[in-house]
Formats: C-alpha cells, sequence, structure tokens
C-alpha cells in the first residue's frame, strides 16, 4: 500500500456550524482512496466529525490531522479552548455544555467522547483548564485487534 | 429490500436520486432526531429517518455509510443539504407521515431495527 505515514491536517474554524465536518469528509474520502478497509474507514469518520464537532463546539476550531501508517492510523484534535474541568464527567453519555444552536441541528447530547473511544483502539485526552485541549484517537488495521468497536456497540445497547 | 419498494410502501416524494432506488438494498433502518445517537448507533448500510433538516444530517449519513434519507412529517431539508446528497449521490425522500407510522410501515414490511439485542444483532 505505502510505506511512509501518510499526514493530512486540516484548521477548522469556528463561526459556521454548517461547515462542521468538511475536514472529516476529506479524511474518509482519504482513507477511500488509500483503499483501507470500509469498517475501518467508518469507525475514522465518526471519530474525525465528533471530535472536529467538539473542536468547534467548545473551544472555537483547532486543529484536525491524521496519520495514517500500514498497521494504523491516528486521529488527532487540538485546540486553545477552555480545557475539560472533570474528564470522567465528560465521558458520562448524556452529559453536555453544547449550546441550543448545536442541539437544534441534532447534536450536543453528550455522546461525543464516549462514541469515539466507542469507535477507537486507544483514545487520550491531554486537556489543560484555560490551555486547551489535545485528542488522540488510534484505530489499528489488524483483524484481531479492531474488535473493540462492536463490542462496545453491543455493551452501549445494553 | 430495494429503495424503490419502500418508497411506495410509505408514498414518498423523491427530491433527488430517482434514478438511484433500483440500485440500493435496504435490510435496516435507523429513525431519530438526534444525530449525536444515530452516529453512536445506526447500523452502516442502514435508512436513515429523520425530521431534522439542515446539512449535518446528510454529513452525519455519509459518515456512517447510510446510503439514503427519509424526512418524515413533511419536513423539507434545506438546500444545501439537498445539494451536498446530490454531490454525493445520497436519494432524498420527502414523507408526509409522522416518524411512528413510517417506521410502523416498513417495519411490518420486513425491514430490520439496527440491533436487536435478544436476537444477538
Amino acid at each position: 500500500m505505502f510505506e511512509a505515514p501518510y499526514v493530512e491536517e486540516y484548521s477548522v474554524q469556528a463561526g459556521d456550524f454548517t461547515a462542521i465536518g468538511e475536514a472529516s469528509t476529506k479524511f474518509r474520502a482519504t482513507l477511500k482512496m488509500l483503499g483501507i478497509p470500509s469498517e475501518i474507514v467508518r469507525r475514522a469518520a465518526v471519530v474525525a466529525y465528533e471530535a472536529e464537532m467538539n473542536a468547534l463546539i467548545h473551544a472555537g476550531g483547532g486543529t484536525l490531522s491524521m496519520t495514517v501508517t500500514p498497521d494504523h492510523l491516528e486521529i488527532r484534535a487540538a485546540d486553545r479552548g477552555p480545557g475539560i474541568p472533570d474528564i470522567a464527567l465528560a465521558m458520562q453519555e448524556g452529559y453536555s455544555t453544547a449550546s441550543d444552536e448545536i442541539r437544534e441541528l441534532g447534536f450536543g447530547a453528550g455522546m461525543g467522547l464516549p462514541n469515539i473511544e466507542r469507535n477507537s483502539d486507544t483514545m487520550v485526552i491531554d486537556t489543560e483548564v484555560g490551555a486547551g485541549t489535545v485528542l488522540m484517537a488510534t484505530i489499528r488495521f489488524s483483524a484481531a485487534e479492531n474488535q473493540k468497536s462492536g463490542e462496545g456497540r453491543q455493551a452501549a445497547e445494553q | 429490500m430495494k429503495l424503490r419498494d419502500m418508497v411506495q410502501g410509505i408514498r414518498a416524494d423523491v427530491l433527488y436520486g430517482e434514478e438511484l432506488l433500483d440500485s440500493i438494498d435496504i435490510e435496516y433502518a435507523y429513525g431519530a432526531d438526534l444525530m449525536s445517537d444515530v452516529l453512536a448507533f445506526a447500523r452502516p448500510g442502514s435508512l436513515l429517518l429523520t425530521g431534522l433538516t439542515n446539512i449535518q444530517i446528510i454529513r452525519t449519513a455519509q459518515m456512517l455509510d447510510i446510503p439514503a434519507v427519509v424526512f418524515v412529517r413533511g419536513k423539507k431539508p434545506q438546500e444545501a443539504a439537498v445539494k451536498l446528497a446530490s454531490q454525493i449521490k445520497m436519494p432524498v425522500l420527502l414523507c408526509q407521515m409522522s416518524m411512528f407510522e413510517t417506521c410502523g410501515i416498513l417495519f411490518a414490511k420486513g425491514v430490520l431495527p439496527c440491533h436487536i439485542p435478544d436476537r444477538g444483532v
């Protein structure tokens, strides 16, 4: 397929909420072009879309990047927003600080971070109140290692 | 079930994608006005039914490889949403019925929910 890591990065800016998802759409197109299996592409698209939305909703924008290697991909969302004071609380399904404007679009239901975790093999959040947040999510390509998504989805239903 | 058969079953108008209806087979459907839940629980390849009309509906569907969207309750999607749907060749269907009735008709015709835990699906 390819040997050197492939890196793609976009700056996402606040202001126009209708633009949410444009960067994630480009990631998705790249992964399809690279011949990545469709289940991996779907998981990566959901992770990127949720992360892009979080950066725009809560931090007024940031940087969204994707690194693709032969055996895994990483999605990184970095912002200089207010930070997350209580990560455990933010990880609870249903907890959200999103505005009414975002809720009217059908989002802000407090599913974003849990959904990113569910669709990733690893998720790391580095945040500092007043300084910003960096979220890093990894998805492995190996079939034996990427079972987490299916299990997570079932667990969430029960 | 062919998307065309579903369109006839719920008496939907096709706002975009008439020529695509025979090429799309649908087994599952997910109905919601909460895109957060769609992202978390909808199955790839399922039909999305919603009463929201903004462009993010189409983007959300695109992320999940959802092949078509039904707008229920007589709601008409915004122009930007229809434009994006036509760019990515995603049929846009309009149904005058409520979410409940639309889902009920499709369920009675054999379309399945995205998750049926007690059947291991």
